[in-house]
């Protein structure tokens, strides 16, 4: 069984990956793949970390989801919002 | 089915207090009845205050009630892709895929299609009364539609979710009374913040239509 700090990291190493310069994109692109490997296998075996005591951390995805769903909706809301009031400012400029 | 019983798993802890139950697959992740089930309970709750206004709105005519009826049919369709979302991550655990051809999933599908094609209706107007009328008889339709997807074909064949299959109005014990303890205030929660979510969205709405009108 793949301990907690393994996922972490793998994931910690792919999000690094995103920024990565185009010079070293190739080897890179590999690394990523071992990587994901890594990944796919962590999550193949029965006991990987969401399934981990009694598969309780897929609760916490859940909520997770559920939260980056209203923190965007919001997100986008502010943006309209913003949009708007910018509106405002320039109509009230120009008259 | 197995029922319910008190016997917790290996790895499961045993605290003090108020004790879930226990079920062969769905082990801890039966907490999951206060998000995801929630949610749908929450977005149903939602399209009905949608449908209630688009009512409104064909008898009054009045502005208002064409965008209340948006905003909250908006904050419906962003609960039910949260739950889509979560129930997917919950299938992937408990049956083994991110997707399975139950019943229950590719209803709450069609139905959400169909709100989907709600919003692109309303985006595809020019003519803002023609928008208004032909939405909130759009919003009836849906809601019309959502009933028999998601409450009875269901109910006709056997469901891998956990308490289904058969009337549910005969299957009482379904829900264990400590989840019921924390199921119902979340349904009410989770209704409350669409709710708030809608009357933003309203506010919004009705504020850059003002603004637009003045241009």
């Amino acid at each position: 069984m793949p301990n907690k700090g393994d996922f972490w990291e793998v994931n910690c190493y792919n999000n690094s990956l995103m920024y990565s310069h185009h010079t070293k994109q190739k080897s890179l692109a590999c690394l990523a793949l071992l990587f994901f490997h890594v990944l796919l296998q962590a999550q193949s075996p029965e006991n990987d970390f969401l399934r981990s005591t009694g598969k309780i951390y897929s609760v916490v995805a859940g909520i997770v989801i559920v939260f980056a769903g209203l923190a965007i909706y919001l997100w986008r809301l502010d943006r309209k919002l913003t949009k708007l009031e910018k509106h405002i400012n320039d109509e009230h400029e120009t008259s | 089915m197995e029922g319910f019983t008190d016997e917790p798993g290996v790895d499961l802890v045993k605290p003090e207090g108020i004790r879930f139950p226990y079920r062969s697959i769905l082990n801890e992740t039966i907490r999951n009845t206060f998000f995801h089930v929630a949610l749908w309970m929450a977005m149903f709750s939602l399209y009905l205050v949608g449908l209630y206004h688009a009512i409104l709105y064909l008898r009054t005519s009045r502005k208002d009630h064409d965008l209340w009826s948006e905003a909250y049919n908006k904050a419906g369709i962003l609960f039910g892709i949260m739950g889509i979302a979560t129930g997917s991550l919950w299938a992937r655990y408990t049956w083994g895929s991110w997707w399975t051809n139950d019943i229950k999933l590719n209803m709450a599908t069609i139905a959400m299609f169909i709100y989907f094609g709600y919003v692109i209706l309303r985006s595809s107007f020019t003519d803002e009364e023609k928008k208004a009328r032909v939405s909130a008889v759009f919003s009836i339709f849906a809601f019309v539609a959502l009933i028999p997807l998601v409450f009875v074909i269901p109910r006709l064949t056997d469901s891998l979710h956990p308490g289904n299959g058969g009337n549910p109005a005969l299957g009482g014990e379904d829900l264990d009374h400590t989840l019921r303890l924390f199921f119902y205030p979340s349904i009410i929660a989770l209704f409350l913040i669409g709710c708030w979510l809608a009357q933003l969205k309203f506010r919004l709405l009705k504020l850059s239509d003002r603004v637009l009108k003045n241009r």
